[in-house]
């Protein structure tokens, strides 16, 4: 078991070793910007900065597992489409989308009991995410339309979407920019520290159901049989279109919650027309470094959310926010590249590694749905 | 070999102790060869005994780990095609290397186009040496044309041209024939032989018994990617190539033994089936298939056998017609309900249908019973029974692996098959449909699956057998039906069909012998 | 002409089509300045996805080449004093633009090295190329930002004799997309260069061969790794144009995030002209268009009741119209948009690995 682990976690482990590296030569080299001359300790200033933010006291720690919370739900979206062999950049637009029917549900009962809108803007959330990620697998599964552009090309018509819901029909009132009223009853009650909400719990709960579901249930073998071969699921008597487009309602499915619960906890409240749900794109990088397994997801969607609770301290040393993002890229860089990180680190190929990944964009070229034909 | 050496000049190509190791295999271990210009050379060998990973060495394709290549006596060092190619090496690949999408002349003159100035194509020019280059062959041929609208002698031609085109010496021909008809098979024969007569070196690959011996000069059989001996054809027999290929004695012939046919378990009738492209390539056909019979379907590939099986196995929607199992009416049915009343299927492409490389054997073996009890029950899953069961299947079907636990991806494609075999071998069949059962595998597991197939024959199953090859068509089958455009053109009892006879059906329909047209409206 | 307008439903129709016409010759600037870093970005992908590699990066690689061109014609211009020569051109502005074209080619050989020469998965590569873009460019405007650096200037329109832009229809293509400046000059060029090469030329040839069925190209001698690397490379260069002519030609400053989704759109237009520059450069024209006509739909709506009709659909849906039209266009709902056969598939040369 240990063993295991081992060779499923070295490489991410490693990677996010090297990107701080890499983080670091950054800081050096942008450090005459920051603190206006060559500073070789900048970066350790910066890391024990981010590291004492993210850990160093409870808020801190809460706003870990608070920013983690919407990246492993929408990273476990993400990783149940890799499974169904579904590349799902459609996280921003399903997230949107989920908060968008979510808030609406939760602004019309904004006077009833919290036992009651809670649910039922989650449920919402959930139901909108399900709905724009089904849209996407039937496209993909009847007309053989490939995920990858149809999503991205869905996001952008979220944003137009939710950018006129918002300044439109759901705009509040008095407010000084896009935005709906604040929610009331349906805003998530803070358990622990300030920001530490409900949503937290809901994304724990999520991650031993989808393992389950993934692979503890006929259903996720018919979605991994689907992912790794939609011929042979044919042939073994599945319906890999069904298959498909359930695999992206799913995928939708845990976005569109992510959505809703960004918006429905103590950091925001309400929603924005110009709300575009970055964590979507982020979550794709969450996905691949947990390598598409759950548990791996969720330590993925930890550190991230580290990082980002991190940012806070960082900022007062001078450094802008979006250092988060290059360690995010570079991160994902070094997973994807993992030769450089055996070659730095001396790890050698074991046989058997996981691969499973690296095959997931294969159909984008002439057909290959592998659906064709009934 | 170097007794076959003639003092004096060194062999136009000389291949030398040749080792290519792939992680955990050995594909070819110390193998020499030489080659004559005017000479055919047949390299003969089971699938997977390393005559495709020595040509790729030649070819460029693959480096080898050790051993040199010599021409005219001088080592030369070939790193890609490219080289090969300035070598004056083609090579005629068993997959064709041809773009669809790009005509005859773009195909054929690929990578050494005439040019004007600037970097301009001159099509012009083009034209005109394509046309120069068939009539030099007696060919007619359309330059313009898009290779995927070639029949597959056609584009077998084109890639014949290819190598001509580029002025070659030696010319490699990796498995030629194993798409082509009887008839088909002899033209490029009697190419083969003028372009000898001209000077050319021939390399032919095969795993054919009685064609390297017809056509070749110098026969040299690999196993196991170990040179095992030369011979020329006058000095041997069919008997004692088969024997070096395989390592021991073969049985040519598979004894099928009595048949004994009782009541229809499949009917056909007046099905109609088109293709993934919407086109109609299956007319209208009928036939019937007892139980304890085996029922082959013959042609070339590409004439609507495909579409036929994918309909009666529930892959397709037939447009028309009726499909029947044992008076149930099953047309339009699915894999699944199909596998519920007991058709066992063997698809002809295992890593397409057959199989899912990345999972483990255990799973492999329950694709499609996973979802009933003991694999399931609800939606949750059962890993301990799928496991126990695997177990007994790997034993039963003698697949050779430690556990059933590895990937699929880590057996050979022989023990790939077995699983497959296993898995649509049991339970209670009333129908077993075969589709190119045997394509790339090696004697043994060939031997095994067509002893199984004639086991479950005599023990009352209809068994519908349809295979590109025509010897493994002619060897099981107790009728043989062929195909040829979408219909079947004649039914023939199987022990008393000649090949000759069976090939011409195949190549043009009918028993008179004609030269199939270029273009096929029917390509699959 | 307007007693037609009153036929139910046609006559509407009618009356839209006299709208637009009338409205377009005030609209084309905008339109073709719009479709100007569209069409340079789908260049970019074309000469990638042409050869089978799938980019997904170039909103990245875009948004890396406006901020460098920004930043380097900012310090050029600096230490360069401004000398303005023909069309505004100086060289701070060609060492901006140097500059943004060179970094575009970086990201792009990262884009090849991991996808072709790592053979990673090319939509993971887009990937990491946006968020890294997105990171980066963030990062060091904001530090950039606090030294108030100087503009580093724009290039100017370039001025045809008024006999020229007289004529009618022709007067106006050219004022519209030659007056716009040097890039999209550069742009328009280069779309029927390129359609040209790539159906005339060997390297047109052999594109498509590579992009088709690469194992072929490489049995008849051709190095499919070398055309691959080189071709993504060079579609640095059309990227590089793209996000220079944002921040140096179409404006004069930096904003973060500013591609705005420009590089998607790249990408959309490229399928809907099914991978051909000319096709791209058409598909880029129709998306922009829609933008400019919800622009004269607000500034100058039709009267009666094709005016109430059009003012009463939202803005935001002349938005997502290009998005809405790349997925019909996939789907396959009007003329199917098939991609190269090979797009988006690692090429592994045979036995090589061991």
């Amino acid at each position: 078991m240990i063993a295991r682990v081992r060779s499923v976690a070295l490489i991410p482990a490693l990677s996010v070793v090297l990107a701080l590296l890499v983080g670091a030569m950054i800081m050096i080299l942008t450090s005459p910007l920051v603190v206006d001359s060559f500073s070789l300790t900048l970066p350790l200033e910066a890391y024990v900065a981010m590291i004492s933010g993210a850990f160093g006291s409870l808020n801190g720690i809460v706003n870990t597992f608070a920013n983690a919370t919407p990246l492993l739900l929408a990273g476990l979206g993400i990783g149940i489409g890799f499974k169904g062999g579904l590349f799902n950049i459609g996280g921003p637009g399903q997230m949107v989308i989920g908060a968008l029917v979510g808030t609406t549900v939760a602004l019309a009962l904004n006077d009833a009991s919290p036992i009651v809108a809670i649910p039922a803007a989650l449920i919402g959330g959930m139901v909108g995410g399900a709905i724009y990620g089904f849209i996407p697998g039937a496209l993909k599964a009847f007309t053989g339309a490939h995920e990858v552009v149809v999503t991205i090309m869905l996001n952008f018509v979220a944003f137009s979407i939710i950018s006129w819901a918002v300044s439109g029909p759901l705009i509040g009132t008095g407010v000084t920019f896009a935005r709906t009223d604040d929610i009331q009853a349906a805003a998530l009650p803070v358990i622990i520290g300030r920001n530490g909400h409900l949503g937290i719990l809901v994304a724990a709960v999520a991650v031993p159901i989808v393992y389950w579901l993934l692979y503890r249930s006929t259903t996720g073998f018919e979605i991994r049989t689907t992912g790794a071969n939609p011929d042979a699921a044919r042939y073994a008597g599945m319906r890999p279109r069904g298959v498909i487009v359930l695999t992206m309602s799913l995928a939708g499915l845990f976005a569109g919650l992510a959505g809703i619960i960004q918006i429905l906890g103590p950091q925001t409240g309400f929603l924005a027309a110009s709300y575009t749900a970055p964590v979507g794109f982020e979550a794709i990088a969450v996905a691949l470094l947990g390598r598409a397994h759950p548990v791996g997801i969720m330590f993925a969607a930890l550190l991230f959310g580290a990082m980002q609770a991190g940012t806070n301290n960082m900022q007062i040393l001078g450094l802008p926010p979006q250092m988060v993002d290059i360690l995010q890229a570079v991160i994902l860089l070094f997973i994807t590249a993992d030769i450089v990180v055996r070659r730095v680190f001396r790890v050698r190929e074991q046989a058997g590694e996981l691969v499973e990944i690296a095959s997931v964009s294969r159909s984008y070229g002439g057909g290959g749905t592998g659906t064709a034909g009934t | 070999m170097s007794a076959d050496r003639p003092a004096g000049s060194p062999p136009l190509l000389e291949m030398r102790n040749i080792t290519k190791r792939f992680p955990g295999v050995v594909a070819c271990e110390g193998i020499s060869l030489d080659l004559r210009a005017g000479e055919i050379h047949a390299l003969l060998g089971e699938n997977g005994a390393g005559k495709s990973t020595l040509m790729n060495v030649l070819y460029g394709l693959a480096t080898p780990n050790e051993g040199e290549i010599l021409m005219d006596g001088q080592p030369i060092e070939i790193a890609s095609p490219h080289d090969a190619i300035e070598r004056g090496i083609s090579m005629v690949h068993q997959h064709f290397m041809l773009i669809p999408v790009l005509s005859v002349a773009d195909n054929i003159l690929l990578g050494d186009e005439p040019m004007r100035r600037g970097g301009l194509l001159d099509k012009g020019r083009a034209a005109e040496t394509i046309r120069e280059l068939g009539k030099s062959l007696d060919w007619e041929i359309d330059p313009n044309r898009p290779v995927g609208q070639l029949s597959v002698g056609w584009q077998q031609r084109v890639e014949i041209l290819k190598a001509i085109y580029r002025n070659a010496k030696i010319l490699v021909l990796d498995e030629p024939t194993a798409v082509l008809t009887p008839q088909e098979t002899r033209e490029i024969f009697e190419v083969l032989r003028r372009l000898k007569a001209e000077g050319y070196a021939i390399i032919f690959i095969s795993h054919k018994l009685y064609e390297v011996l017809e056509i070749a000069d110098r026969i040299t059989v690999i196993r196991r990617g170990r040179v095992v001996g030369s011979r020329r054809p006058t000095e041997t027999n069919e008997d004692e190539l088969a024997e070096m290929m395989v390592g021991r004695e073969v049985q040519l012939t598979v004894d099928r033994g009595e048949s004994h046919p009782t009541t229809a378990a499949l009917e056909v009738d007046d099905l109609v089936v088109r293709d993934d492209r919407g086109r109609e390539v299956v007319h209208g056909v009928s036939f019937e298939v007892r139980a304890g019979e085996i029922f082959g379907i013959a042609g070339v590939a590409g004439n609507g056998q495909d579409e036929l099986v994918g309909a009666i196995t529930g892959l397709r929607k037939p447009q028309s017609g009726s499909v029947s199992l044992a008076g149930e009416d099953v047309t339009g049915a699915g894999p699944r309900r199909l596998h519920r009343l007991g058709v066992g299927f063997v698809p002809g492409d295992r890593h397409r249908f057959g199989m899912v490389m990345s999972f483990p054997i255990a799973d492999n073996l329950v694709l499609n019973d996973y979802y009933h009890p003991p694999y399931s029950r609800g939606m949750a899953w059962n890993p301990e029974a799928i496991k126990a069961d695997a177990k007994a299947a790997i034993e039963k079907y003698d697949v050779r692996t430690p556990s059933a636990s590895l990937l699929a991806d880590t057996l050979s494609g022989g023990n790939q098959q077995k699983v497959v075999v296993a898995r649509e071998f049991e339970g209670h069949l009333k129908l077993l449909v075969l589709d190119q059962p045997t394509r790339g595998l090696d004697v043994g597991s060939i031997e095994f699956i067509h002893s199984q197939a004639i086991a479950r024959r005599d023990a009352g199953v209809a068994v519908l057998l349809v295979s590109a090859e025509l010897d493994e068509v002619l060897e099981l089958s107790d009728r043989i039906a062929v195909m040829y455009r979408g219909r079947i053109v004649e039914v023939l009892d199987g022990r008393t069909a000649d090949k000759e006879d069976v090939g011409l059906l195949m190549a043009t329909g009918g028993r008179e012998s004609g030269i199939q047209e270029q273009v096929v409206e029917d390509v699959a | 002409m307007e007693a037609l307008y009153d036929i139910p439903v046609i006559g509407l129709v009618i009356q839209f089509v006299v709208y637009v016409l009338t409205q377009f010759p005030l609209v084309a600037p905008i339109i073709v300045a719009g479709a100007v870093p569209i069409v340079l970005g789908a260049l970019c992908g074309f000469m990638n996805e042409r050869t089978g590699v799938v980019n997904i990066g170039i909103e990245g690689m875009m948004l890396i080449a406006a901020f460098v061109a920004w930043w380097g014609a900012s310090l050029a211009s600096e230490v360069i004093p401004i000398r303005s020569g023909p069309l505004g051109i100086t060289p701070a502005l060609l060492i901006g633009l140097a500059a943004g074209i060179g970094a575009a080619c970086l990201i792009s050989a990262l884009h090849a090295w991991l996808s072709v020469s790592l053979r990673a998965d090319q939509i993971i590569s887009g990937t990491i190329i946006n968020l890294f873009a997105i990171g980066v460019t963030g990062y060091l405007n904001i530090l950039v930002s606090a030294t108030a650096p100087p503009s580093g200037g724009q290039f100017g329109s370039i001025n045809l004799p008024d006999a020229l832009t007289d004529l009618p229809v022709i007067g106006l293509l050219l004022e519209s997309f030659i007056e716009v400046g040097p890039i999209a000059l550069t742009m328009l060029i280069s779309v029927i260069l390129l359609q040209f090469l790539l159906y005339r030329s060997r390297w047109g040839l052999r594109t498509r061969a590579v992009g088709e069925h690469p194992r072929a190209a490489e049995t008849v001698g051709i190095d499919v790794i070398r055309l691959r690397w080189r071709n993504v490379v060079m579609g640095g260069i059309f990227a590089g144009l793209a996000g220079a002519y944002l921040t140096i030609e179409f404006g004069d400053a930096f904003q973060s995030g500013m591609t705005n989704g420009r590089g998607f759109i790249a990408l959309a237009a490229l399928i809907f002209g099914r991978w051909t520059p000319v096709g791209a450069f058409l598909g880029a024209l129709l998306f922009t268009a829609s933008v400019g006509l919800e622009r004269s739909i607000r500034i100058a709506p039709p009267p009666g009741e094709l005016g109430e009709l059009l003012t009463a659909i939202p803005g935001e849906f002349y938005n997502a119209l290009p998005y809405l039209i790349t997925i019909i266009v996939l789907a396959g709902v009007v003329g199917k948009s098939i991609p190269p056969a090979a797009d988006g598939k690692p090429y592994q040369r045979e036995g090589k690995a061991a």
